[in-house]
């Protein structure tokens, strides 16, 4: 680890402006991904900004159809909350004990790990992303391969999820990591499908075509008839591309038997 | 017989206290005053040509106390790493080893490899020296792929074809006899993949020169602490053995990989010396990955000749097998002597011909990793007899059943070198077929079916040769040392026994195993045995542990020193007792005069040993300690069935182990508890072979699977609960009957997984590791 100056304001607008005062800051959420890369040099930010200290954004609220989960919630807590059920399931099957209650929502949707869990939600969900300086639709909010909307400086305080009528998230974990080498959120409301896909592309989507067919029939059967483009898909030694298409249509086919 | 801690006892491990406390004293727990820190400089490169390296901002660097190439360790006439197994091609020619200097001189053969060391008086310090190292470097094509390597490009000038040797074993002519008379010929093409050792501490070292002595002490995580110090002696020219104290403390976990002597406590017990001051090094996870000797790694065809009645008639093994940049330790003995001699496995095939080429890669050198040649040999047989009863329609458990030897034929000479003293293979699988429920396979795999999955049933009846080794068979074929084991066993006045082995735990428990034979033997309460080991300050020159002999030989060492002990004991009993020597027994801890009632305690012979009063001074030296060196006869052979049945989900690839049944004969047992333990750990190696674990390099010679992000350690919730049990045919030629029991479980189980596999997709193969995405392709009949 290179040398940097800890700071651990009690303030969003302490830590926001702290960050704008220093040549190459970082904030620090959970850590579970920025204190690896800093242990193994990989990193060598000039100040590290902890998040910790800041008080009211952690917690799990619902409110008019809507779950409200701050920024710096762990996944434990929202595990264990019952505002959303397939939310809770997906919490829960995040990393291990570890760092499920080390690690935040705000830090994981930040990051934008295209093989974290996370994000399937925030797509399938109809989130909103409320930051120290606006809120952004969750289809704006992931834009690449880690890779976010979020500019220099803004903090992830809270994340909007429409509760839906019902919903599962599908995982095939990573033999070695668990993360997700691909995890699909089904969500339904009223006549609406939404289909969230992580760990395949380069950051987590909607499926279109799925969400077309399932909203007309909703059932496992309508995912045959649907090809999942993999032309863009990441390709690894678990995974290639075109397994990851494949996986989408049988975890998208799981997801559906079990709401169905 | 069997008391509470005696032999045969599940006794609870003495060492457990600590280790589950945090309470262990590991290589890395030790500090010393004035220590500084050693972090090595390795090759970005899988293949370069070193033009120069530069230390000078390294060495202005804040905080840093030295920085060393390999032309510093050169200057210091610091020796190459040597190879200590010399095996030889097929034409009587010598295997060709390439120089192996600690830090690289002239050129970098694989990523990792060290080219600078840089001490720091701290870790931080040492850390950023490192990365002011500049090294000019002329990158050159690397060589990877281990079937194309001996025309790929030539990597070392010494080293023609890239190859270390082609060697040989079985009688050709036979073979090619045997198969042209065959009804059924079978072929398996394998690829045996690499598999990185991942102990769960890291290596790791401590240098101490102590000038006023000239004395060297090195703390290392290395499981021979004796072979050690003999090659930083004798071949590397640090000091001689007798001013280089070498001192393994707890270990925690070696598989083979901290056997061999490494470049980095090379380098750190020199520097100690160049220095004058202690200097520490612990390899990061990323190091070990990179730097510890991986594993396995063959490419194979193997042809099975059959007659009508699926009997066996000659197996055929052609085979390359990967280096690595390097000629590890006992790298040239892996795929050669303990590979091409198992290839009878439990069967009568009469005639055997193995051929071995060994190339060298732009890769981490590779060596012994648990069961070292065994589990490949194991495979190769295994898969064939398998194949061969799938391709003949015979039951897998009838074609075995219908080639093993018989307990009748034993001793049994095998035309492959070695003659098996005892076994009985057909128990062994009779009594896995009935753990595994084999009759009612048929009625759960149409239950599978139902739910859409695909069930298989997959066998291996494995044999390995253990307790290495008889010292002349293992020089006459190479090894540049003898393999006995000394055993030291010195009671104390009051009755406490101390054993000194020069067996090594790193992990085996031979605190808690070596205490009970002492208290079974001598009759001396299980908690007043302390055993020490793992100190070449401690014991006489020994082997250490590896190729499970710690029992067969370690053991069977300290059982001749405590014959001795006995035999004195009586003499001094007789002389306390005025009877006869003969006329003494010793039994329970009580010496006796036969057909009387006159008796004395062994603490009351101890005691009389130290203060002789009451002793015969003029016959016999006082003191009770004694020492003996066991050098076994043969090998042991333990052998044993292993079943798998797997589930798969043929939409997603997913393999299920749902039943795992191992069986096998280790002769005597004298901690059912650990042996147990051992076994699941072995399994769980063994499994992780065959399904999860994977050392990946890409055509550039990078590391793909450096991490466990991408290499994956098998966990506890990829492994079922194992059915494990025993049968016992005592080994013939050691005082315990013991045949050792420390790699079975990953010797015998990987070929079980695959057969399951493959029988669950109906298919002839399945490369390793079936990970989901092979098993689906294979599932649509990719």
């Amino acid at each position: 680890m290179y040398h940097f100056t800890y700071h651990r304001p009690s303030t969003l607008e302490d830590a926001t402006s702290l960050m704008s005062g220093a040549e190459d800051g970082v904030y620090l959420s959970g850590g579970m991904t920025l204190i690896p890369t800093l242990k193994q040099r990989l990193a060598s930010p000039s100040d590290v900004i902890d998040l910790g200290g800041i008080a009211g954004l952690s917690g799990v609220t619902v409110n008019d159809g809507t779950a409200t989960v701050g920024g710096m919630t762990r996944h434990a807590e929202v595990a264990a909350s019952d505002a959303i059920p397939a939310l809770a399931d997906l919490a829960s099957r995040i990393g291990d004990a570890h760092v499920r209650n080390r690690g935040t929502i705000g830090g994981s949707i930040a990051n934008s790990d295209p093989a974290a869990d996370y994000p399937a939600a925030v797509v399938a969900l109809g989130g909103t992303v409320h930051t120290t300086s606006r809120s952004i639709s969750a289809g704006d909010y992931f834009t690449g391969l880690f890779e976010t909307a979020l500019q220099d400086g803004e903090i992830v305080t809270s994340v909007d999820f429409c509760v839906p009528d019902a919903a599962a998230y599908e995982k095939f974990p990573n033999p070695a990591s668990r993360y997700a080498v691909v995890g699909v959120m089904v969500a339904r409301c009223g006549d609406c499908v939404c289909v969230g896909v992580t760990g395949a592309g380069a950051c987590a989507y909607r499926a279109t075509a799925l969400e077309e067919a399932l909203a007309a029939d909703f059932s496992p059967g309508a995912v045959d008839g649907v090809e999942v483009d993999h032309s863009e898909f990441n390709s690894d030694i678990h995974a290639s591309a075109e397994f990851r298409g494949h996986l989408v249509g049988v975890l998208t086919k799981r997801a559906v038997a079990r709401i169905a | 017989m069997a008391s509470e801690t005696g032999i045969g006892a599940s006794v609870k491990r003495k060492e457990d206290a600590r280790f589950i406390t945090g309470a262990g004293n590991y290589t890395d727990d030790i500090n010393a005053a004035g220590q500084t820190h050693a972090v090595f400089v390795r090759s970005p490169y899988a293949r370069a040509k070193i033009n120069g390296v530069d230390t000078t901002a390294a060495a202005a660097t804040d905080g840093v106390v030295a920085v060393y190439t390999g032309a510093d360790l050169a200057a210091d006439e610091i020796g190459d790493l040597p190879c200590g197994w010399l095996v030889k091609s097929k034409d009587g020619s010598d295997m060709v080893a390439p120089p192996h200097p600690p830090i690289a001189t002239q050129a970098v053969n694989y990523v990792g490899e060290p080219y600078a060391v840089v001490i720091g008086e701290t870790l931080e310090a040492a850390k950023n020296g490192a990365e002011a190292v500049d090294a000019d470097f002329e990158e050159l094509p690397a060589v990877v792929d281990l079937a194309t390597a001996a025309s790929a490009d030539q990597i070392h000038e010494s080293v023609p074809n890239n190859q270390a040797y082609d060697w040989e074993l079985g009688d050709k002519a036979a073979t090619d006899a045997a198969f042209d008379s065959a009804h059924h010929v079978t072929t398996v093409d394998i690829v045996n993949n690499r598999l990185i050792p991942n102990a769960i501490e890291p290596r790791a070292a401590l240098g101490e020169y102590d000038a006023a002595a000239g004395t060297y002490t090195l703390h290392t995580t290395s499981q021979n602490p004796h072979l050690e110090r003999l090659v930083l002696a004798a071949f590397v020219n640090v000091a001689p053995e007798a001013r280089l104290r070498v001192i393994s403390p707890d270990v925690g976990g070696g598989f083979g990989s901290k056997i061999f002597v490494y470049a980095e406590e090379t380098a750190v017990i020199w520097a100690a010396g160049k220095i004058r001051r202690p200097v520490k090094w612990r390899a990061d996870r990323s190091e070990s990955f990179l730097a510890d000797a991986h594993g396995r790694d063959h490419v194979t065809t193997a042809q099975l000749a059959l007659d009508a009645n699926g009997e066996f008639l000659g197996l055929r093994v052609k085979n390359k097998a990967n280096m690595g940049a390097y000629l590890s330790t006992f790298a040239s003995s892996v795929p050669t002597y303990l590979y091409g001699t198992l290839m009878a496995g439990q069967y009568k095939t009469p005639a055997i011909y193995v051929e071995v080429q060994s190339l060298y890669t732009n890769t981490a050198p590779v060596d012994a990793y648990r069961g070292a040649g065994r589990p490949e040999a194991t495979y190769v047989v295994e898969r064939c007899v398998e194949t061969a009863a799938r391709e003949m329609g015979i039951d897998p458990a009838e074609i075995r059943r219908r080639n093993f030897i018989q307990p009748g034929d034993f001793p049994y000479d095998t035309p492959v070198a070695l003659t098996y003293d005892t076994g009985d293979y057909e128990a062994s699988l009779d009594k896995a077929l009935e753990h595994i429920d084999y009759a009612g396979f048929g009625a759960r795999r149409a239950a599978s079916e139902a739910s859409g999955k695909k069930r298989g049933i997959g066998f291996s009846c494995y044999i390995e040769a253990c307790g290495l080794a008889p010292s002349q068979v293992a020089i006459s074929l190479g090894a540049g040392v003898g393999l006995f084991e000394v055993g030291e066993v010195r009671v104390d006045v009051t009755g406490s026994v101390t054993v000194v082995t020069g067996s090594h735990s790193h992990g085996q428990s031979h605190e808690t195993t070596f205490a009970q034979i002492i208290s079974d033997k001598l009759g001396v309460p299980f908690e007043n045995v302390t055993v020490l080991h793992g100190d070449t300050g401690r014991s006489d020159y020994a082997l250490g542990t590896y190729g499970s002999r710690s029992l067969a030989v370690g053991g069977s060492a300290i059982i001749k020193a405590t014959d001795k002990i006995i035999a004195k004991g009586k003499k001094i009993a007789a002389h306390m007792l005025e009877a006869d020597e003969d006329q003494m027994e010793f039994a329970d801890g009580t010496f006796t005069v036969v057909d009387s009632n006159q008796s004395i305690t062994f603490p009351e012979v101890a005691f009389s040993a130290y203060v002789p009063q009451n002793y015969p001074l003029e016959d016999l030296e006082p003191g009770l300690s004694e020492k003996a060196f066991y050098d076994p006869p043969n090998f042991t052979y333990p052998a044993g069935a292993h079943i798998c049945e797997v589930e798969i989900d043929p939409d997603t690839g997913v393999v299920e182990i749902v039943d795992f049944v191992a069986v096998d004969d280790f002769g005597h047992v004298v901690n059912p508890m650990i042996v147990e333990g051992q076994v699941h750990g072995g399994l769980a190696q063994g499994i992780g072979q065959a399904l999860l674990e994977h050392g990946v390099y890409d055509d550039s010679g990078q590391l793909l699977s450096g991490s466990y992000m991408d290499y994956t350690m098998p966990r506890a919730d990829d492994l079922p609960s194992f059915t494990v049990d025993t049968t016992v045919t005592p080994c013939t030629h050691n005082p315990l009957g013991v045949k050792g029991c420390g790699e079975a479980g990953a010797i015998g189980s990987t070929a079980a997984v695959m057969n399951a596999v493959t029988d669950a997709l109906g298919v002839a193969s399945v490369a390793m590791p079936a990970t989901p995405e092979t098993v689906w392709r294979a599932a649509r009949g990719e």
